[in-house]
């Protein structure tokens, strides 16, 4: 049965024979054949189950708005799942199995569902399943989704990669069928910069499908010939295989381009899909029309198909999907298709509504076996084995949807069009603008370049067109035969039939957005582009409105479905965002650091040595490393912001809480800066360099925020300052040496004096290492005698080697960010979880911070009566009354004897760590009245954790460690 | 969407971060104003369904601030102004 | 004094990286000084003389102008960032400061950024899949910021076969793995 159905003609490459199966059984097609054409050249009509009553479906359509033969495409891993076999190009070895079908297609156990379509209609889950309430999501909802549905997932990783890219054009068109094809020429020889993108694998549309001629010639020819003009031009850009997906705002257009899926495997380096962002100043939809079928009992049988879809299938493809043809419709359309298959020899019977004549039933159950006819009284069964049907054409408006246009109702050619108030920037040409005829299309992609590219400001010459077909629609509505049981399909994916409206109607859910979710009409993979009109036609013919009085659901984006992974592109796995790494990255990953993800910083957590087997005993170690004799830690993410002008001291001023303009050259101090409701969100050091000179430091995660900010306040607040910013947090390679041991170890480093005379607590300054430029500022984060020392990033490297030959005598070690976080909490240094942005200095303990004798972001604010409540939340510190207490951070302060309600709740515990210092757990916390409470005892409860976490803790002052500040004045 | 920066011409609003009502640039000096008038001016803004005026910050490009005037419901960009010379016709020096 | 310390390049090697890929060369400079120049509030004209005086180009927005010793590519309104030779800008601050005195502030950033050239024909096709530059249309000399694969950018077109990456020197690595892999993807 080899393409037993293959007739002559069409535009396939005979010459190329390509091998493929399908449900595990070996097929053969041709070189420009997509699978559902090779299919029914070998005489398979049955392609798949339908989605609820699992009844037995073949293509319906001969294009993109297939809504029955989905498929998996592919196995392992790049298995795809509801493929549309109708646009699935074939390529060798192409391997395909049918969905939906246990444990096979043609015997489906769930069939059963058919049989059972009296208790299935319209919001049966909303009845049924209705109680009790938790059987749903444990026992109804996964049966239901087993039985219903499309697809399966692989669960595997997707081997192929996407990209992105984005594009630029003066016009983008939108559809390559003869409206596109003249729109494209008009400008492209008129010089623009044209994208003319199809979703087809080749250009022409609906000429490739069509016997009409073009200016003499076949359609499909003259297609041809205008497409190579159109690739000679340099500035058109030809994109077949590229659906464009949605209309954005002013001129945007996504665009999916299916790079490699025509061939078994991408070549290498090949990407599967592009997702292309389109910057067009003007577009042009040619997206043509899509055939709509009319409701009869039975009409889902394979072998049952759009009327155009048969000739398309005749015409491109050289296949007769039946050999005796019926075809049943209500315009001249679907003569057309009578026509050309008789002119292939087929024997075709036309079943025209306009002259009484209707399809009533048929049979079949794998595949259409007969029609019956009742015409004009008389009903007679007619053997056939395809069956035609032509309701009209709907102009596929979509796009012009996507901003909410609605579409509006046209009597002549009884279909939608698009509405006025699409899309800025884009009109409509050709069919999709309702312009049905060959020359209507090229007249209509003419005229809407023309116009376009002057709105441009670019003259376009109206070229003579080529003689084409002008016949006007002949078209008598008719959108169900009336008097059957109901099981008339309108929208055959989601199984909705004719009976499925009515009981919508007799329910009263008689909008069209009642009617889409009750009945689930135009939902899942095709989004109703066969079924919507006739759907809600139907409801206007039940309601006795007219079709406009009724309206219609409106398209978003995108037109067809999008692969997940061509959304995502290359920003997956490692490659979902870039590394930032520091400049001592190279020397840690040496000494096998373990590195944490901060923002995208990479940065070493611990650095374990070896003999250490637990992340705890290299953090203590290099704690209490650091406190006896000097550790060194990478801070180059600190946010470094430099800040120069003659009002570079007002300008702190007024974005630091605390007082600036008395920071004398030379020195740095601690800042607090607020938000303007007076919450802390960051803080850090600023030190002055010159008069006009500062650097200040931020987090490493508000490094960006903060210079927002900044610029905000010199450019919209006080835009006559004089202060100019950059960040240079990249620029040097920064380093904390800490410890009573740092100043002994960096005077064998730096070039200049660094006693405490020379270098006081606080002083900053520029200074040489072997000659090369640095600064060095002696500030501490740790509460040890310390310093940061900074020279251009590109001696990073060489510094902290530097630094550990000159610290062997001390036993320096590095630290990481664990280490860090360490010593601040036993210093009481807030830090990100007590910088939450609903914390004020007050609460933090800092409230004297806050000068009120200036203006500067977020004081007045922070002076609202209840953020000054003495009875508010204090920073404290928290320590386990019993030394192997466990403390856990989120714990939320009970009294002693209190419930665990919220009315008793005194606050919660922020950072916890394990002091070595101490020897036992120690925390940071925000307690109501806090300050109050020291030297009491609460309990720190945490109700998440099973059983219930209970520890008796002493409330202490947040300074566990040197509370004066002794060792850092050393 | 695209917004026309006036020293740039036009560039993709994903070069931009959003910040909110250019009524905001109208703030209180804080040595004159008190708790009320700030509050008035940090919480209370119209929320129009219609043309707004609003702050953008050219933050993957060359750090303007920008006052975009848009539609809300149209997206429609009627004007693009640096906020710094809005800020100054407005009175704000330093 | 102690020893003097030895530089690594952004991509963390004693020498600067060529890659090869197909039609493209991506060549990391460490050769080029950078500083960023911003006029004083008011000070614009003094700045724009002694810049002519001393040749620097501070080219308008969106622009690269490169001369005999400097070149300059506007970053900001009133901001641009200088190039020189690092060979004899090792400290271009200390170099650019007396040109223009107080009437400017001079920050150095030389190594705030790695920097990639890329050679090679139809380097549209490259630009078009790494960031919304219309690398096609735009003139020579053509700068902007833009974003490739998250990174914020500065990209300048010198002539249709030859551009100038920088990016942030931290993620220097990332930066060339998104031109290579672009570039792989093209032959």
């Amino acid at each position: 049965m080899s393409q037993s159905n293959r007739i002559s003609g069409g535009q396939i490459d005979r010459s190329k024979t390509l091998s493929f199966r399908f449900d595990g059984k070996s097929y053969q097609g041709h070189a420009g054949d997509t699978l559902a054409s090779a299919l029914l050249a070998n005489g398979v009509r049955l392609m798949g189950r339908s989605f609820k009553y699992h009844r037995p479906r073949g293509p319906l359509s001969a294009g993109s708005e297939e809504p029955n033969a989905l498929v998996h495409l592919r196995s392992g891993a790049r298995q795809e799942p509801n493929t549309r076999a109708t646009v699935a190009e074939l390529f060798d070895g192409l391997e395909a199995r049918s969905q939906n079908a246990w444990p096979s297609l043609k015997f489906d156990a769930l069939a059963i569902n058919d049989r059972l379509n009296t208790f299935l209609t319209a919001g049966f889950y909303y009845k049924t399943f209705m109680w009790p309430a938790a059987f749903w999501e444990k026992l109804y909802e996964p049966i239901i989704r087993k039985a219903a549905g499309l697809g399966a997932l692989t669960r595997q990783e997707d081997p192929d990669s996407y990209d992105k890219g984005f594009l630029h054009c003066d016009l983008l068109i939108i559809g390559a069928g003869p409206a596109g094809l003249s729109a494209a020429l008009t400008a492209g020889r008129a010089g623009a910069q044209v994208i003319l993108a199809d979703e087809d694998f080749r250009m022409g549309g609906r000429l490739k499908a069509e016997t009409l001629e073009v200016g003499g010639q076949a359609g499909a020819d003259w297609a041809a010939a205008q497409v190579l003009e159109l690739a000679a031009m340099p500035n058109v850009r030809l994109m077949p295989r590229t659906t464009i997906i949605g209309a954005f705002d002013h001129g945007i257009y996504g665009a999916v381009e299916r790079v490699s899926d025509h061939l078994a495997v991408p070549m290498k380096g090949k990407v599967r899909q592009t997702l292309w962002r389109i910057y067009s100043r003007r577009a042009v939809l040619a997206g043509g029309a899509t055939e709509r079928p009319i409701a009869f009992e039975n009409n889902d049988r394979p072998g049952v198909m759009l009327a155009g879809a048969l000739r398309a299938y005749a015409n491109r493809w050289g296949v007769a999907v039946g050999r005796k043809v019926a075809v049943f419709t209500n315009n001249d359309d679907g003569l057309r298709t009578a026509s050309d298959l008789r002119a292939k020899g087929l024997e075709v019977r036309v079943i025209d509504a306009r002259k009484g004549e209707e399809v009533i039933d048929t049979s079949g159950r794998l595949g259409l076996k007969s029609v019956t006819i009742r015409s004009n009284g008389k009903v007679e069964t007619i053997a056939c084995d395809a069956l035609g049907v032509s309701g009209g054409w709907n102009p596929n408006v979509n796009i012009t949807s996507h901003h909410r246009s609605r579409p509006v109702w046209e009597e002549a050619i009884a279909a939608f069009v698009p509405g006025e108030d699409g899309p800025v920037g884009l009109t409509a040409a050709g069919a999709a603008a309702g312009a049905l005829s060959t020359h209507g299309a090229l007249a209509t992609g003419q005229a809407q370049a023309i116009a376009a590219l002057a709105d441009l400001g670019i003259a376009a010459k109206a070229d003579a067109l080529p003689q084409a077909e002008d016949a006007p629609v002949a078209i008598s509505p008719k959108w169900y035969v009336a008097g059957g049981k109901g099981r008339a399909w309108i929208d055959q994916q989601n199984d909705v039939t004719l009976k499925d409206v009515k009981l919508a109607q007799q329910e009263n859910f008689t909008s069209v957005e009642h009617l889409k979710r009750y009945t689930t009409l135009g939902m899942a993979t095709d989004q109703g582009k066969t079924g919507n009109v006739l759907g809600l036609a139907v409801m206007a013919g039940l309601t006795g409105k007219t079709i406009p009085e009724t309206g219609t659901t409106i398209y978003r984006p995108p037109y067809t479905p999008v692969a997940m992974g061509t959304l995502a592109g290359r920003s997956r796995g490692k490659e979902f965002k870039p590394f930032r790494l520091t400049p001592s990255h190279k020397w840690a990953e040496e000494q096998g650091a373990v590195f944490v993800e901060v923002g995208m910083w990479l940065r070493s957590q611990w650095l374990p040595k070896a003999g250490e087997t637990h992340w705890r005993e290299s953090v203590d170690r290099e704690v209490l490393a650091t406190r006896k004799s000097v550790g060194i830690c990478d801070v180059t993410t600190l946010g470094k912001i430099d800040i120069q002008g003659t009002d570079a001291a007002a300008f702190l001023d007024k974005v630091y809480a605390n007082n600036f303009a008395s920071l004398a050259v030379g020195k740095c101090r601690y800042g607090l800066m607020l938000r303007e409701d007076g919450m802390v969100y960051d803080d850090g050091t600023t030190a002055r360099l010159g008069e006009n000179e500062y650097v200040m430091t931020t987090t490493t995660a508000n490094a960006v925020l903060v210079f927002r900010n900044l610029e905000y306040a010199r450019q919209v607040l006080w835009p006559d300052m004089d202060v100019q910013l950059i960040s240079t947090t990249e620029a040097w390679a920064q380093f904390s040496v800490a410890g009573p041991n740092a100043r002994k170890l960096l005077e064998k480093v730096v070039d200049q004096d660094i006693s405490d005379a020379a270098f006081p607590y606080m002083g900053a300054g520029a200074i040489t290492v072997g000659g090369i430029r640095g600064r060095l500022f002696r500030i501490s984060f740790s509460g040890e005698l310390a310093y940061e020392i900074a020279v251009p990033t590109r001696y990073g490297d060489a510094l902290v080697r530097k630094l550990m030959e000159a610290g062997r005598e001390f036993d320096a070690i590095v630290y990481g960010t664990e280490a860090l976080g360490v010593m601040r909490v036993e210093k009481g240094h807030v830090a990100g979880n007590e910088l939450n942005g609903q914390s004020s200095a007050l609460n933090m303990g800092l409230g004297k911070m806050v000068s009120k004798k200036k203006d500067s972001i977020g004081m007045v604010l922070s002076q609202r009566e209840a953020l000054l409540d003495p009875n508010g939340y204090r920073l404290v510190g928290v320590k386990p009354v019993h030394k192997d207490g466990k403390l856990t951070a989120g714990s939320h302060f009970l009294a002693i004897g209190a419930a665990p309600v919220i009315e008793n709740d005194g606050g919660w515990l922020t950072s916890k760590v394990y002091s070595p210092h101490l020897g036992c757990d120690i925390a940071l916390g925000y307690l109501k009245a806090g300050d109050q409470k020291i030297g009491t005892q609460m309990r720190a409860v945490n109700l998440l954790a099973k059983p219930v976490q209970e520890t008796l803790v002493e409330i202490v002052s947040p300074h566990f460690f040197d509370p004066e500040g002794e060792r850092l004045r050393g | 969407m695209i917004i026309n920066h006036p020293i740039l011409g036009p560039r993709d609003s994903q070069e931009f971060v959003y910040l909110g009502a250019a009524e905001m640039m109208n703030r209180p000096d804080g040595m004159s104003a008190g708790i009320e008038e700030f509050h008035e001016w940090l919480y209370h803004r119209d929320n129009p369904a219609g043309e707004h005026r609003e702050l953008w910050y050219h933050e993957q490009g060359d750090r303007s601030w920008l006052v975009v005037t848009r539609n809300t419901l149209t997206h429609e960009i009627s004007r693009v102004e640096l906020a710094r010379d809005v800020a100054k016709a407005m009175g704000r020096s330093k | 004094m102690a020893d003097t310390l030895h530089a690594l390049t952004a991509l963390g090697q004693a020498a600067p990286q060529t890659r090869v890929i197909g039609p493209y060369r991506i060549e990391e400079r460490f050769d080029v000084a950078l500083a960023s120049v911003a006029s004083r509030r008011g000070r614009e004209a003094e700045v724009a003389s002694a810049a002519a005086a001393a040749g620097i180009p501070l080219p308008g927005p969106a622009r690269f102008t490169a001369g005999p010793l400097y070149a300059g590519f506007w970053v900001a309104p009133e901001m641009w960032f200088v190039e020189a030779p690092f060979a004899s800008h090792e400290d271009i601050v200390a170099v650019v400061k007396p040109i223009f005195g107080e009437a400017a502030s001079i920050t150095e950033q030389t190594d705030a950024w790695v920097r990639f050239d890329v050679l090679g024909t139809n380097l549209a096709a490259l630009v078009e899949k790494l960031c919304n530059v219309d690398f096609a249309r735009a003139a020579d000399g053509y700068a902007t910021r833009t974003v490739i694969e998250h990174m914020g950018c500065y990209l300048i077109r010198h002539t249709s076969g030859a551009l100038t990456i920088y990016g942030g020197r931290s993620s220097a690595q990332s930066l060339l793995h998104a031109l290579e892999v672009t570039a792989a993807s093209l032959l």
